[in-house]
Parts: C-alpha cells; sequence; structure tokens
C-alpha cells in the first residue's frame, strides 16, 4: 500500500477519511459517516439530482461531463429494473486514486452509491473494481458485509420504506472494461466489448434497464455534496468546475503521490510546489496532464488551471487525473512506444483502425526506436494516428492515437535523431531511466 | 406512418421511419461501403467503412447505426469521407496475407472488391505480418485467420441466424480470433452459412477450396435435390473428363425463398453425382449377370418385353414405381405412358405425406396451402409433428427468422423436445403417436384430451392453446406425416374459425410433392383427379383404363403371386428404402433407372444409367406448392435423363411419341439444354430423331412441352412462365372441386432423413458421410443457450 502524501494548498473532501481507520464502519459513523444518505432519504429524488447538478460535479472518470446532468437522463418510469454502477475499473495509465478511496473509505462509495439509487430510482447497486485491485476487494467486500449487518443495505435501509442492494465485481484484467458500456458486457458475463450508443446507458444500460454509470471519485463525492450543500461544492473550484479532485503526480517528481486539490489548481505550481519540482533538479520536457490518452503539454504550455475547460482550451484533457512528468532525460519516442504498447494491448479489438492501427503503431515505434526508422514513418505515425482519431468504435482508439498526435507534432527533432541506424541518443548517453513504477 | 425524408449528398430520400441510414442510402442509389453491417443480423459499428457526415455531429457516423430522422443532411462523398474510407482499407490490408491470386475467394471477395474501390494503390506497410497456421474444423469447414477481417458475420449468422451459436471471438486486440465451439474443431449442423457469408476467404469449404478460379466456372441457378423445401442454389460447374463437375453450391444472388439459405445438402451434397459407382452404361441381366450393354439393346430388350407383357397379359400384369425425384415433367409423362401406353393404372410412389388427404381436407378452399414465403411472414405459426431443423432445414430457418425478425408467435407441439421449441410462444409436448386425438381436440371434441394428458401438458395448457389459437388471425399450421387421413380433415375442419388460416403439409424429399400433384397414383390422376372422373384427361389422351390401379403393397402381393409379369422402377429405391423383400419380384421383368446399382437395381433385369436433377431440365413442386425451375447444369457421359428415356421406351414399343409429348405446339425456352450441346446432346438426339423421321429443331425430348400441358390441364399450375423461367418460385393452387382421396394411412412412410441423410443419395455423397464419421456429441447435447 501506497504511503500517503500531504501539502498544505490540499483541500481534503473525498480524502478528508483517508488514514482515519474509516473501513470500520464505527469509525466511519463517528466520521459524519452515513449521514448524507439519511439526509436524501428524506429528499425528493429530484432534489438530489439537482443539488448534485447545482454543485458543478463533472465525471471524474475522464470525459467530465455533469454528473447531476447524465442523472437527469434515467427515465422516471421504466418497465425495467434500473441500476447503478460504481466504475472501479481504474486503469488509465497515470491514474491512482481510485484505489486510494476504496483503500480509506469504502463505505463513501456505498454511500455514493445508494444516494445515485435514490436519485433515479434503482434498488441494485454494483461495484466494478479492477481485476489486479485484488486486495481491494476484501476491504469492499467487508464493507459491504458490514452496511448490510447495520441495515444499511438491504430491506428497509435505515428503518425506511425503501431497499437497495449492493453486489461487488472483480474485473478479469482488462483496461477497455473501464469504458461504462463494455463495462455493462462485462458484467452481464460477456466479453468486454463496448456498445453501440445510442442509446446510451441512462436510457438501455446493464440487461437493458436504465443505467447510471459513475466513476469511483465521482460517486464518493456525492455524499459530501449532499451534506455540504451545492454551492459550498461549486465554490471550491472554478465556474463549471465544481470541488476538488483527486490529483495522481507521477514520473519525475521530487515528491509523487495523490493529492486532493481544488478543480481549477495551477499545473505549473502542482508541479513545482505540490509536486516538489523535477527530481534531481533536471529539466522539465513534457507534462502528461490527465492520464496517458492526454495529449502531452510541452513546458511553455503549463501555466494552465487544471479544470475540464481550461485544459480543451489548450487542446489537452484534464481526463482522469494522472499528471505524469518527465523530465529531460526522456526518450520521447520511447515514451510514445510505451504507451502505445499499452494500447495495443488493451485494444478490445473489436473495430478495425484501433486494432490494426495499435498494432501496425507499436510494430513501427518499435523499429523505429530501435534504429531501424526511415524518415516517412514519422509522417506515417502521424498519418496512422490521424486516421484512427474520431473513427474508432469506442474512444480507446482516440486514447491511442491523441498522444501520439501531440508527441510526434511537439517532439518530431527527437524522431529525426533516431533516423539514420542510429542508435536512441538517450539509450547511448546510459542517461535512460525507466519512468518509476507506481506501486 | 409518413415517410421520414433526408438529405443524402444533395440528393432528397425519403425512407420509412426507422430505417437505417445505409439503407436508405442504398435505396436512393447511393453505394455506402460495408464489411460488418449484413441485412437482417445485428449490428456490430464495427469496420468503419460505413462512416459517413451528418450534419450537426462532430464526427463521422457509422451509417449502418444511425437511424434515419427527419431533416437530416448526409454527405457521403467528401474527402474526409474518402480519406476515412481508404484508411480503414489500409489498416485492414497492412496485416492481411494478400494472397489473392490462391485466395478461393479472389476475384469474389469484397476486401478484393472495396480496396478497388475506395483503397490506396500504394502501401504503407513494412512491418512483419502476423501470421497463424490454417485449421481445418470440420469436413467442411476451414478456416485462416490471417484472411480473417474480424466482421463478425459468421458468428452472427451461425447464432441469430442458425441458432447454433458454434462460433465465436477468443482473445481480444490483435490477437482476436474466430473460434469453433469444440476446442479446435466445430460440430455443428454444417450447414455452411459462415463461408457463404465470409465476405474474404478466411473461411473456405472443403468441398470447394483450392478447387477453380471463381471466373473458370458457369453458374447454373437450379433447385436442390434434396429436401421437399426446394431452395434455389446455384452451381458452380467446370468442365470435366466425365463431362462436367460441380464444384460449388450457393444461392449466388440470395434470391428466391431461401435468400442466402442453404443447408449442408443444398451447399456440399452434389457430390454424389460424381461418385465413382456411377452408373454410364446400361447393364441387361445375360446368364443371370447384369452385363453392360448399349443403349439401343437396352431400349429393345425393355419395348419387346413389355410390349408383350401388356399384350399377352394386359396392363394389369405390368407395375410402375415413380420417383419423388425427378421433375414434375418426368413423373407427369411417366403415368401418362403408364397409362396410355402400358395400359395401367398400376402406378404408385414411396409416399411421405398425405397430399391427397390434405387436397380433400381443402377442396372447398383451395387458396388456404400456404408458401414457403407465408412461413416467413406470418403473424403466427402452429407446427405439429416433425422436426424441421433436420428434416426442413428452410422451413425451419424461416420459422427462426420470422420469430427473431417479426416477432411471430410460434407454438409448437410435438412428441419430443425438438429444437425449434426454443423459438416457441409455447410448446406442448405430446405423448408418441398421440396426433389423431389432438386433432380432434382441436377441432373441439373435448373427450379427445385424455389421450393427450399422458404427457407433461396439463389440461389447462391444451385447453387455454386451443382458445389462443382461434385468437390468431393468418395463422399457419404446419404438419408432419404424424397427420394423415381423416385427422388432415379434423385439423383442417380444427381452424375453421380462424380468419385466413394457411396450411403445410409436410412431405421428404425434393419432388414428393410434384408426384403426388402429377398422379403418380394408382386412383388418383394428375391434379389428384379421381380416376372415376377422368374427363379431360380422357379426352386428351385418348383413352385412360378405368380399373384403379395397384398401390405398391398391391404390387408386392401380385408379383409374389407370379401376377404382375413386369416391374418398371424409375429412380426409386424400395428394396433398400421400404424394406421390401428383393425375392417378391423373381418371377417379374423388372427395369430400374437410377444413379447407382442400388438393392432394387441388382435384382433388375435391366438396369439404366440415369441423370440426376442436376443433369436436367423441368420444374420440381415443393412441399408448400412452390413451383420452381430446375435447370441443367451438365451432363455425366453415358447417362440419359428420366425423359428422354420414358420417351425412348415408348418410341420402341412403336407408340408415335408425339401422343406422348406433344411438342413443338407450345412456348420453347432454353431451359440449359444448350450445355449439353458441349458434350454432344445434340448430335445423339439428332441421330435418332433423324431415323425417326422427326424434325431436329422440335424435340420430344424438350420437358417443356410437358410443361405446356400440366399449365394447360391443371388450373392451379397455371403461373406465369415468365417468372417461372426468370428464377422466381410460383406458388401453386390445389385443385378444387372433388379432388382428392382418403386413403388407407398405413400407405405412408416417412423418410427420416435428418440433416444429415437423404434417402439413397445421400450414402453416395461423401461429404454427409465424412461429416456423419466426424460427430461425437448428439444435437441436443449442442444445444447452446442464445445471449
Ligand atoms: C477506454 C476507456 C477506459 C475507461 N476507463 C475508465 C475507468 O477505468 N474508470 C472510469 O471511471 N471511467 C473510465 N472510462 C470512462 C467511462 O467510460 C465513463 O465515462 C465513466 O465511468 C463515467 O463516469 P463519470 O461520469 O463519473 O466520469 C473509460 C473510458 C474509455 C473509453
Ligand atoms: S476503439 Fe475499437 S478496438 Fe479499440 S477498444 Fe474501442 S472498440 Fe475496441
Ligand atoms: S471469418 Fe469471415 S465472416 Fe468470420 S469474422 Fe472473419 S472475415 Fe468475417
Ligand atoms: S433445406 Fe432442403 S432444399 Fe434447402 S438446401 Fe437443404 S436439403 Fe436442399
Ligand atoms: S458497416 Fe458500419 S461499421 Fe461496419
Amino acid at each position: 500500500m501506497a504511503d500517503l502524501v500531504s501539502h498544505p494548498d490540499e483541500v481534503r473532501v473525498v480524502s478528508k477519511r483517508f488514514g482515519k481507520g474509516a473501513t470500520n464502519i464505527d469509525r466511519y459513523l463517528e466520521l459524519d459517516g452515513y449521514k448524507a444518505v439519511q439526509k436524501a432519504l428524506g429528499m425528493q429524488p429530484d432534489a438530489i439530482v439537482n443539488e448534485v447538478k447545482n454543485s458543478g460535479l463533472r465525471g471524474r472518470g475522464g470525459a467530465g461531463f455533469n454528473t447531476g446532468m447524465k442523472w437527469s437522463f434515467v427515465p422516471k418510469q421504466s418497465p425495467k429494473p434500473k441500476y447503478v454502477l460504481c466504475n472501479g475499473d481504474e486503469s488509465e495509465p497515470g491514474t491512482c486514486k481510485d484505489r486510494l478511496i476504496f483503500e480509506h473509505d469504502p463505505h463513501a462509495m456505498i454511500e455514493g452509491v445508494i444516494i445515485a439509487g435514490l436519485a433515479v430510482g434503482a434498488t441494485t447497486g454494483y461495484i466494478y473494481i479492477r481485476g489486479e485491485y485484488r486486495y481491494l476487494l476484501e476491504i469492499m467486500q467487508k464493507a459491504i458485509a458490514d452496511a448490510y449487518s447495520r441495515g444499511y443495505l438491504g430491506k428497509n435501509i435505515f428503518g425506511s420504506d425503501r431497499h437497495f442492494d449492493i453486489y461487488w465485481h472483480g474485473g478479469a484484467g482488462a483496461y477497455e472494461v473501464g469504458e461504462e458500456s463494455a463495462l455493462m458486457e462485462s458484467l452481464e458475463g460477456k466479453r468486454g466489448i463496448p456498445r453501440i450508443r445510442p442509446p446510451f446507458p441512462a436510457v438501455v444500460g446493464l440487461w437493458g434497464g436504465p443505467t447510471v454509470i459513475n466513476n469511483a471519485e465521482t460517486l464518493a463525492s456525492v455524499p459530501h455534496i449532499i451534506l455540504g450543500g451545492a454551492d459550498w461544492y461549486a465554490n471550491l473550484g472554478p465556474p463549471k468546475n465544481g470541488g476538488t479532485r483527486l490529483f495522481c503526480l507521477s514520473g519525475h517528481l521530487e515528491h509523487p503521490g495523490v493529492y486532493e486539490l481544488p478543480m481549477g489548481y495551477n499545473l505549473k505550481r502542482m508541479i513545482y510546489e505540490v509536486g516538489g519540482g523535477i527530481l534531481n533538479g533536471r529539466k522539465l520536457k513534457a507534462v502528461v496532464p490527465g492520464g496517458s490518452s492526454t495529449p502531452i503539454l510541452s513546458p511553455e504550455e503549463i501555466d494552465v488551471a487544471m479544470d475540464f475547460d481550461s485544459l480543451t482550451k489548450v487542446g489537452s484533457m484534464l481526463g482522469s487525473g494522472g499528471v505524469v512528468v518527465l523530465d529531460e532525460t526522456t526518450c520521447m519516442v520511447k515514451f510514445a512506444l510505451r504507451i502505445m504498447k499499452f494500447y495495443q494491448h488493451e485494444s478490445c479489438g473489436w473495430c478495425i483502425p484501433c486494432r490494426e492501427g495499435t498494432d501496425w503503431l507499436k510494430k513501427t515505434l518499435t523499429r523505429f526506436h530501435a534504429g531501424g526508422g526511415l524518415k516517412k514513418d514519422i509522417d506515417n505515425i502521424q498519418y496512422l494516428s490521424e486516421n484512427m482519431l474520431g473513427r474508432t468504435f469506442c474512444p480507446l482508439g482516440d486514447a491511442a492515437a491523441m498522444p501520439t498526435i501531440s508527441i510526434v507534432k511537439k517532439f518530431r527533432k527527437e524522431f529525426e535523431e533516431h533516423l539514420d541506424g542510429r542508435p536512441c541518443p538517450f539509450e547511448k548517453q546510459g542517461k535512460i531511466e525507466e519512468l518509476p513504477v507506481m506501486v | 406512418m409518413p415517410d421520414v425524408n433526408i438529405t443524402v449528398d444533395g440528393k432528397k430520400v425519403a425512407a420509412p421511419a426507422g430505417t437505417l441510414l445505409i439503407e436508405a442510402c442504398k435505396n436512393a442509389g447511393i453505394e455506402v461501403p460495408s464489411f460488418c453491417y449484413y441485412p437482417n443480423l445485428s449490428l456490430q459499428g464495427a469496420c468503419r467503412m460505413c462512416l459517413v457526415k451528418v450534419e450537426k455531429m462532430p464526427k463521422l457516423q457509422t451509417a449502418c447505426t444511425t437511424v434515419i430522422s427527419e431533416g437530416m443532411i448526409v454527405a457521403t462523398n467528401s474527402d474526409e469521407i474518402r480519406q476515412a474510407r481508404k484508411s480503414m482499407i489500409e489498416f485492414l490490408l497492412g496485416n492481411h496475407p494478400l494472397d489473392c491470386p490462391v485466395c478461393d475467394a479472389g476475384g469474389e471477395c469484397e476486401l478484393q472488391d472495396m480496396a478497388f474501390s475506395y483503397g490506396a494503390a500504394e502501401s504503407k506497410y513494412m512491418e512483419p505480418k502476423n501470421h497463424k497456421e490454417e485449421q481445418q474444423w470440420s469436413p467442411v469447414v476451414y478456416f485462416d485467420r490471417p484472411r480473417c477481417i474480424l466482421c463478425y458475420r459468421c458468428v452472427r449468422v451461425c447464432g441469430e441466424g442458425m441458432d447454433v451459436w458454434a462460433l465465436g471471438v477468443q482473445n481480444r486486440g490483435v490477437s482476436s480470433i474466430i473460434a469453433p465451439n469444440q476446442d479446435d474443431h466445430l460440430e455443428c449442423e454444417e450447414c455452411g452459412m459462415c463461408i457463404d457469408i465470409c465476405p474474404v476467404g478466411a473461411l473456405t469449404s472443403g468441398a470447394y477450396r483450392y478447387k477453380t478460379r471463381p471466373w473458370e466456372m458457369n453458374h447454373v441457378g437450379t433447385t436442390c435435390t434434396h429436401c421437399a423445401d426446394g431452395c434455389k442454389t446455384t452451381l458452380g460447374v467446370r468442365r470435366a473428363d466425365t463431362g462436367m463437375e460441380i464444384v460449388r453450391g450457393d444461392n449466388r444472388d440470395k434470391s428466391g425463398i431461401n435468400g442466402d439459405f442453404l443447408c449442408i445438402k443444398g451447399r456440399y451434397a452434389f457430390d454424389f453425382a460424381h461418385h465413382k459407382e456411377r452408373l454410364t452404361q446400361p447393364l441387361i441381366r445375360k446368364d443371370g449377370r447384369l452385363t453392360p450393354s448399349t443403349w439401343e439393346e437396352a431400349f429393345e430388350v425393355i419395348g419387346s418385353r413389355l410390349t408383350e407383357v401388356r399384350d399377352c397379359d394386359g396392363g394389369q400384369a405390368i407395375g410402375v414405381l415413380g420417383s419423388t425425384r425427378t421433375t414434375n415433367e418426368e413423373n407427369y409423362l411417366l403415368q401418362k405412358f403408364a397409362r396410355v401406353v402400358l395400359q395401367t393404372n398400376n402406378i404408385d410412389h414411396h409416399r411421405t405425406a398425405d397430399f391427397p388427404a390434405f387436397v380433400s381436407a381443402l377442396t372447398e378452399r383451395p387458396e388456404a396451402a400456404a408458401s414457403m414465403r407465408d412461413v416467413y411472414n406470418a403473424p403466427a405459426i402452429l407446427l405439429i409433428g416433425n422436426d424441421p431443423t433436420e428434416q426442413h432445414p428452410l422451413l425451419a430457418w424461416q420459422i427462426r427468422n420470422n420469430v427473431r425478425l417479426h416477432r411471430a408467435r410460434l407454438y409448437v407441439i410435438n412428441s419430443q423436445p425438438i429444437k425449434l421449441r426454443r423459438q416457441a410462444t409455447s410448446f406442448l409436448q405430446i405423448p408418441t403417436g398421440a396426433e389423431a386425438q389432438l386433432s380432434s381436440f382441436l377441432a373441439g371434441q373435448d373427450s379427445a384430451i385424455d389421450a393427450l394428458l399422458s404427457g407433461p401438458t396439463s389440461r389447462d395448457e391444451w385447453i387455454s392453446l386451443r382458445e389462443k389459437l382461434r385468437s390468431e388471425p393468418g395463422l399457419v399450421i404446419i404438419f408432419g406425416s404424424e397427420i394423415r387421413g381423416s385427422d388432415v380433415v379434423s385439423l383442417v375442419k380444427s381452424a375453421s374459425g380462424i380468419h385466413d388460416v394457411k396450411f403445410i403439409c409436410l412431405g421428404d424429399y425434393a419432388n414428393s410433392r410434384g408426384a403426388a400433384d402429377m398422379g403418380v397414383y394408382p386412383d388418383l390422376l394428375p391434379g389428384y383427379q379421381r380416376l372415376a372422373d377422368p374427363g379431360k384427361f380422357h379426352e386428351e389422351w385418348g383413352g385412360v383404363p378405368r380399373a384403379v390401379g395397384f398401390t405398391l403393397p398391391e404390387m408386392i402381393e401380385s408379383a409374389t403371386a407370379g401376377k404382375l409379369k413386369a416391374w418398371y422402377v424409375v429412380g426409386a429405391n424400395p428394396v433398400g428404402r421400404l424394406a421390401l423383400d428383393p425375392f417378391a419380384f423373381s418371377q417379374s421383368f423388372v427395369v430400374v433407372q437410377d444413379m447407382f446399382l442400388t438393392e432394387t437395381a441388382v435384382i433388375a433385369d435391366v438396369v439404366l444409367p440415369a441423370a440426376n436433377a442436376y443433369e436436367k431440365s423441368g420444374t420440381f413442386t415443393n412441399t408448400c406448392g412452390d413451383l420452381q425451375l430446375v435447370k441443367k447444369a451438365g451432363e455425366v457421359t453415358g447417362t440419359k435423363s428420366d425423359f428422354e428415356i420414358i420417351v425412348r421406351i415408348a418410341g420402341s414399343m412403336g407408340y408415335d411419341v408425339r401422343k406422348l409429348v406433344p411438342f413443338g405446339r407450345g412456348m420453347t425456352a432454353d431451359m440449359g439444354q444448350s450445355r449439353g450441346a458441349q458434350s454432344g446432346e445434340v448430335d445423339r438426339h439428332g441421330v435418332w430423331l433423324e431415323a425417326s423421321g422427326l424434325e431436329l429443331k422440335m424435340s420430344p425430348f424438350d420437358p417443356m412441352a410437358i410443361l405446356d400441358e400440366i399449365q394447360r390441364l391443371l388450373p392451379g399450375y397455371a403461373v406465369s412462365r415468365m417468372d417461372l423461367l426468370a428464377g422466381n418460385a410460383q406458388h401453386t393452387a390445389l385443385p378444387a372441386g372433388k379432388a382428392g382421396a382418403l386413403h388407407d394411412p398405413k400407405l405412408i412412410v416417412p423418410a427420416d432423413n435428418n440433416l444429415f441423410s437423404s434417402g439413397t443419395l445421400g450414402r453416395y455423397s461423401r461429404t454427409l458421410n465424412s461429416v456423419i464419421e466426424n460427430r461425437h456429441k448428439k444435437p441436443e447435447e449442442l444445444e447452446v443457450a442464445a445471449d
């Protein structure tokens, strides 16, 4: 388990119970646990939805859609049962925040799921946890069992006339299953392949029923909004970007770790103040602002507010909050290759451009990095990525294409340095370090 | 609902609400390329070939998953779209083996066509290709992974279309691979639908692979010769040293009553035609042994013996057994020959369904016979008896797809848990042999219910089913040979209150219905007209013997008693199929026409090598009464069609063949005979025609001449000749009035063929035999739940 870090700039909302023994249900209750859900039980469903909408909470899974708005798409009446899914498949390279919530505050997840259920009229929730997070499953299982034994789950929760059940499910090791519709296929026992949309999950989701699917952090934020109020939460961040989020700082930093900072926090400050600056005082080369699928930023571009809209403006994305810092010793060709290896391995293979494109790019980048590159390969890498972009069945293809395009564009010179059979300049100088392995 | 209006490339297009954009474009003549989209299968959005620009949408959209909406503005031909298509082809071709020169699909490959239309001439790919060895999954199915473009059509047609679910996808990403249900091989219905639907050469068939290039074949559209459903099929034919070789069967243009569909028999079991035991020379028994001889000698022997028996012992001393696999024209000709030349009504065939009872039950409403197309469109279907999955594969396909695509309600009543129960709204199991009581119960006789209750179905379920059926307008009732004789009449009566109800009576062989319709019965003339009342046939043919003839059992009896002096068997194997005692006919002069030396042929005095239905022209009538064209694909040297043989025997008996075949009067058309010209058919005919003082051009071997007569004398067969010749099934009407008869139900002997057997024919199919040998699991063990 990872050590917890802290920084004075942090505003602790989701992480406020981290390190305080809140996996214990009594301890959780002492720390204001299960108050929000009891408050929600006394509210009209619409009031809950509006509260969340007005809080400006946007999805922490990557796309950043307004959460309350998403809930409002669920039809009131449905012949089929409705569901709430908690997406804890967290697999985006550079992202390691949901696991901390599971580890330190599992009951908050349960609370969030129940509140979402009350808001949309669902009585069943599923918590889907990434397959590699085996050890978290036990924590989650115990939390669910404890909640049942207290009557917080099951029939007549908290003595009310409402019922709610939660099931946990462990993934089988596929990044793609974090994509919402593939996750539902997986839950239904099928191959993890995305579905055609529309219809969207809010209308036709799990087992064909209307379904709310949210990221784990998104759901864990909800109880705080119910207790603290929409205004309080919204005012923590800039307009339309309410609250705080867990930023996962990794790479060549003095103090990597997961920090909870207000939305809109300045990236430069995040790197140099919160993260303690570049490792060993070296020079910054590039930053991945929101998980491996987001376009990289060059050092000139990092004076930017870390919220969804500001990052879109500079041509990147806030994504899942995984900030990866690369210093001057990093070979950008190798970095592009490393990313492409991941996406080639994780592509579900359903659609042609992603399946074939990632494989082709991985092969080309491998050869290129090993010194077998040709000048036209650089254009071809760009060409292939651009032809994947926006044309794949699900956004994984984009996730592979976007960083690649930005790397070639911003670091073309490094690619050229690999040409003519020259070995990788970074390998040669013996300077290359593997990126720190994220535990 | 009014049509939805959209604009595609500036063109106004209207289509019904709910139409997919790709279909709306196609209807407007705008081609949107696709691989994974396939009409009537679930949508995939996987190949991304069909990307188009829909106004107001930031990204390109897949036309195959977009439902049109009012005012939609679509562009299908911008630079962006052309580039998207080109790049998809580039992505695909990257890892593609490009072994087009030896690939079965080369020349008829959708990937080739797309690369030609939309692709790039120059390859950017410089990496090593991913390779995987080719696999054989069954005697029929081979898989070559590198050629697979993962369009998932095979997976869907097997699951959704066939309800077999034997194919799936394994692994992920670039390692994704189509995989069979049994680790390394397939156990399935072997229909080959997956191979047919594969856009490339990834799935190939054991029958066809590496045999030919597509452009080296002749393509002949004809009708399958196996079961009674009558699938349209296109035979791929090549010249061979025996005359011709059929190398492929597929319904190439997807038209006709079966669309894409063919079962294993239609698709692969044409190989009997080239079996090494095929007879190609007449055999005459000399000194107790069947000895090869010439056709001339054979006709002479037969002509003189038959004439002698007829003239000395009378026509009642001659028996004739017709075929369920010969054409309508041959059946008609055969019974006419028996009646007017041999002067006998002793003619019968292997009966597998009670069509005479069916006709007599429906004389009041002859329009109530359903067609094969009705099965696909009916709002509700009641299936009593039979197991169509095994015995009527096309019918089963129609039923399944009607349920899947039109949400038809299917009611199944069977003594066995047949596979179609999976599509059924209700499945009611009936005690074996209780079908008679079922008909009475459905007809309103409540006391009959007791006999139905020893099975697992309760009284309430039976009563509620009867109620439900009464409120199913447009119901199609399909029944197997379990229902015969007066039960057919009660069943028809039971449905008299149902609006627009229709019926199908299931027979077993390709032309079982045709044999019945053409009057291959001792008491019924063509059109089920009773012999007592020969009317126009009497006038037309100049005299029909009045006495009702012998049924097959009566022929046997008469032969055993030494009274049946001659027996003429055309395309039937009663010794092998009906367990007939081979010694029963030891005192008779026996003539057998067949492709093989069957159990019946070995007892014959003369054996004539006959052509099969792929080697001649004419028509077949399927079990629903749909009339279809049979076209000659070619011929095997040394054989003659049954038609020609009958005419020649009549000629050798001194009969004026002009009276038998009124040729030269009606419409003529090339039904594929000319193909035979390549192997000398016209020359051969010419010699005999010259010698007989007949004109060369109008031939008495022209089945069209008999079809003219059939259409003239049977009102139900007066369908559009034009449509027939164009290859469209024409539904015939049942005869009205006093037609039909109630026969002894014991005269019916079901063929009991299953998916992999086809009477005597099937035994000579290498494909069918190897599938049977390679099968380890019973069908029910392979039943997989649908997703
Ligand atoms: C390839 C891919 C992987 C994804 N993985 C995750 C994931 O691990 N966790 C997650 O919460 N969302 C993931 N998402 C986003 C989800 O599809 C979905 O947008 C999210 O769960 C919605 O929750 P939110 O609105 O709370 O962000 C992924 C999306 C894609 C395309
Ligand atoms: S883009 Fe296509 S192949 Fe890639 S993960 Fe999504 S659906 Fe699968
Ligand atoms: S085998 Fe053929 S039909 Fe099946 S997925 Fe591959 S290309 Fe498509
Ligand atoms: S279903 Fe019958 S007619 Fe059709 S291909 Fe099979 S055997 Fe031939
Ligand atoms: S045809 Fe539309 S995605 Fe394949």
